[in-house]
């Protein structure tokens, strides 16, 4: 027993600053394969060959050539993506020095980059990536009016520009409880003040933008990064990120995307239940939030099984893990998706909210997300059940490298 | 309204003499060996027998029960827990035995109506880490109650039952007068347990005397209780240098204790088992959030059951939901516990840790009938807790929707629960 868990460590150590090294071909036999690209398949491989998939298909009609390395699991997936987290800027330790998802100067901050933040090498990540995780969507957290910028990131490489995939994702921006008092006696305390002056920023981008397409050459108006970033936002370069928990505040960003025609992705939603037919008709995609989020302050009505109600309404999601102050220090896409199974939501689709719906809110289904040929290699295997709670994360590949190896 | 309160009354009186019997389920006594299509008899509150189907007959006018294809266990004893929106002591010192749980216990809490859900009978609530010393804890039933003595569980000698909170560490640090340093706080304990043996001297030395007796001392009497034996340390620690310094000072003053969270258990698993003392483990998804947390382990509970130690695993609700207690054993099985060992850490081994043996945590004849039904293996995660029996009455069931919405989650679930038996729960469902 305690071999094995000292291995299990060992195995942890030795991974966590790996260099991106494995076999330029590989081969992976599972029983079950969870391709999202149709039915799954029984007794499948999955040929993987310079970080791209080759071939996936049943073990009789897919020969493995010789001399690749094979890898065994009782199930593959697609690699997990986490479609909302702080992991990377938040930090394992929760001290000054690893905290770095929110600067409380000011309530809006745009300009603050995910990318001057991320840390690839934190062990919070190298955690994720031993359950799974291969990617992840990581940035400020929804703790302030607009906290900042979010990137996509590999869970590969030693430096932030080996792991990105998308240096500006979407900007950070919360309604509710957290978008007031960032700075205590500061200004905005009230919703009502957080909103006025939300649209005030957006009011003065949006005259931003006109002068610069009125200037003349050389005329150009003063660059201004705060309202650069907010243009991006007005442009649909950057989708705007808005964090609302009460029903009432999901009104509110349906409002304010009405008044300035932002591209909109929901965040958290907790109480997107009591909006079904809203959501839906407005097409709005959502990252919901955290399975086994806390029941408490703004979350108090929030149910295990609204990611089973928004499925059934066809309304698409991804389930987040959001931000946590406190323990667990990062919350897993696998155990959330699990409990999410557990509360109605079919396992395919659960899985499917970890992995290619996330790709496709992020605009990054073309690469990730599924087993299909040509698409990154992304890979989790696991020992059983992925969601079972006693089942192992055997191995995960990212762009072909096995950059996790489970004891067993 | 009167009449429905006596009404109710009536109702709880023939529930004491009611009989039930569960008949078809795959029981998992704990105690002994899972018994395949098993038959439970409870009457009233006690359970009056349980064994195979050719060996316990349902007594005429039971009440059946039909539960072929479940799985029933003992109701889950949760050894640490923050639920019922309780406070121990405040922030005038670190060192606070008079402070107790049941002066601020709120039983209509929204987390106490989860913990039901999560198949949670018997619970340990405490104060919180932030002091040395927190509190007097508290030992309870998860009843449907209107007061806090409704749901104390009471010693033989009528006293309310529980344990004494303590912590190590970094949670209780802080500027003075509380500690800024490990061996500062180790030196504040042993200064007031020196204290307490000073107290108990005098008292003895006084005699039947009552002049010569020192004045009452609430928080020297709760340390009595500790120095005693009759009142558990529950003690807060995490890294693998504080977990030996709770077995030095439980060594210096022989009080009894129970180690909590204790993440690096799997570190100083030889240590802790060869001192005897149990585990109260947590099981969290994830490593950190403080640096003495940084090294968390799944595999710990099975090193102190391999080591030849004692595991209990605990939510420490809030920071694991209540509702999925399970899960808790699920993520120890992970980590290399046997199923069978896991079980036990969620019922039998929690009962002992509290001293409550004698009357929860395995379903045999003469225990509390508390109890839960399963759709299915309690380790995996498809399984939902049907129903929660406490006593001899369900106090949950899945399939109530006002319990389903504890359960699951939805729109009201964050209220507290309003008066029962009365008028209040037609308010309960006008709310809704």
């Amino acid at each position: 027993m305690s071999t094995r868990i000292v291995h299990r460590f060992a195995a942890l150590a030795l991974a966590v600053f790996a260099a991106d090294v494995g076999a330029a071909q590989l081969a992976v036999r599972a029983k079950k394969a969870w391709t999202l690209a149709g039915a799954p398949i029984d007794d499948a491989v999955v040929l993987v060959e310079d970080g791209k998939i080759r071939a996936v298909g049943k073990a009789a009609a897919t020969p493995i050539p010789a001399g690749w390395q094979v890898l065994d699991a009782a199930v593959v997936t697609p690699g997990l993506i986490d479609a909302r987290t702080t992991a990377g800027l938040t930090g394992i330790l929760n001290t000054r020095h690893d905290q770095e998802q929110l600067d409380a100067s000011a309530a809006l901050q745009p300009e603050l980059r995910a990318i001057d933040a991320y840390d690839a090498r934190e062990p919070l990540l190298e955690h994720l990536r031993s359950l799974g995780t291969t990617t992840v969507h990581a940035g400020h957290a929804p703790l302030a009016l607009i906290s900042g910028q979010t990137l996509v990131a590999k869970l590969r490489g030693a430096t932030v520009d080996q792991a990105v995939l998308v240096p500006a994702a979407m900007v950070s921006c919360t309604l509710g409880d957290a978008s007031t008092g960032v700075a205590p006696g500061k200004t905005p305390g009230t919703r009502s003040k957080a909103v006025a002056l939300l649209r005030q920023e957006l009011v003065k981008a949006r005259e931003l933008r006109d002068k610069r397409a009125a200037a003349e050459a050389g005329k150009a108006p003063d660059r201004d990064l705060r309202l650069e970033a907010l243009v991006d936002v007005l442009d649909g370069k950057l989708p705007l990120l808005v964090c609302a928990q009460r029903a009432k505040d999901i009104d509110l960003a349906l409002r304010l995307r009405e008044e300035f025609g932002f591209k909109l992705v929901l965040e958290g939603a907790a109480e997107a239940y009591l909006r079904i037919a809203e959501l839906k008709a407005a097409n709005v995609p959502i990252l919901l939030h955290a399975t086994m989020s806390r029941p408490g302050g703004e979350l108090e009505n929030l149910s295990m099984a609204t990611a089973s109600e928004l499925r059934k309404a066809g309304i698409a999601f991804a389930l987040e893990t959001g931000h946590e102050g406190y323990v667990p220090k990062v919350r897993v896409p696998l155990f959330e998706a699990a409990i999410a199974c557990k509360q109605g939501l079919a396992f395919e689709d659960a899985l499917r909210a970890i992995t290619l719906d996330a790709a496709r809110i992020l605009g990054l289904d073309a690469r990730i997300g599924s087993l299909e040929v040509g698409k990154d290699a992304d890979l989790a295997l696991w020992d059983g059940d992925p969601f079972e709670y006693a089942t192992h994360c055997v191995a995960t590949l990212v762009d072909g490298a096995v950059l996790f190896r489970g004891s067993k | 309204m009167l009449v429905t309160l006596l009404l109710s009354l009536a109702a709880r009186a023939t529930a004491a003499d009611e009989v039930h019997a569960f008949v078809g389920a795959r029981i998992l006594p704990i105690s002994g060996p899972p018994i395949e299509r098993g038959v439970l008899v409870v009457r009233g509150a006690r359970i009056e027998a349980v064994g195979a189907a050719d060996k316990v007959s349902v007594p005429s006018g039971a009440l059946v029960h039909d539960v072929s294809g479940k799985w029933l266990m003992p109701g889950l004893v949760d050894t640490h827990s923050h639920i019922g929106e309780a406070s121990g002591a405040d922030e005038s010192a670190p060192i606070q035995p008079d402070a107790r749980i049941l002066d601020s216990f709120d039983v209509r809490a929204p987390s106490l109506q989860r913990a039901q859900a999560g198949g949670i009978t018997t619970c340990n609530v405490m104060p919180g880490s932030g002091h040395l010393l927190g509190g007097q804890t508290l030992y309870f039933k998860l009843k449907d109650a209107n007061s806090v003595e409704d749901l104390a569980i009471r010693w033989p000698d009528g006293a309310i039952a529980g344990g004494m909170k303590m912590a190590n560490g970094t949670n209780s640090r802080g500027e003075p007068p509380f500690p800024g340093t490990r061996a500062k706080s180790a030196a504040l304990v042993r200064e007031k347990f020196i204290a307490a043996q000073e107290y108990e001297r005098k008292l003895n030395e006084a005699g039947a005397d009552a002049s010569k007796r020192p004045a009452r001392d609430l928080g020297m009497e709760a340390l009595l209780e500790v120095l005693r034996g009759k009142r558990i340390v529950h003690h807060h620690t995490h890294r693998h240098d504080d977990v030996l310094t709770v077995l030095r000072l439980q060594k210096e003053f022989g009080f009894k204790v129970v180690l909590h969270h204790v993440t690096d258990a799997w570190k100083v698993a030889s240590e802790i088992a060869a001192a005897g003392a149990p585990c109260s483990l947590i099981l969290v998804d994830c490593p950190g959030g403080k640096l003495e947390a940084r090294d968390l382990n799944w595999g710990s509970p099975a090193a102190v059951v391999a080591a030849g130690g004692r595991v209990s695993i605990h939510t420490d609700d809030w920071i694991n939901d209540s509702r999925l207690f399970l899960r808790c054993a699920g993520m120890a099985v992970r980590g290399g516990l046997s199923r069978e060992k896991a079980l036990e850490a969620l019922t039998l081994e929690g009962a002992r840790q509290l001293e409550l043996e004698a009357r929860v945590g395995s379903l045999e004849s003469g225990k509390d009938a508390d109890f839960v039904v399963l759709d299915g293996d309690p380790l995996s995660v498809y399984t939902h807790v049907e129903q929660t029996w406490i006593e001899g009455a369900k106090v949950f069931d899945r399939g109530d929707p006002r319990d389903k919405l504890w359960a699951v989650g939805g729109y009201g679930a964050g209220n507290a629960r309003v008066l029962h038996d009365c008028c209040g729960e037609r308010h309960a469902e006008d709310e809704r």
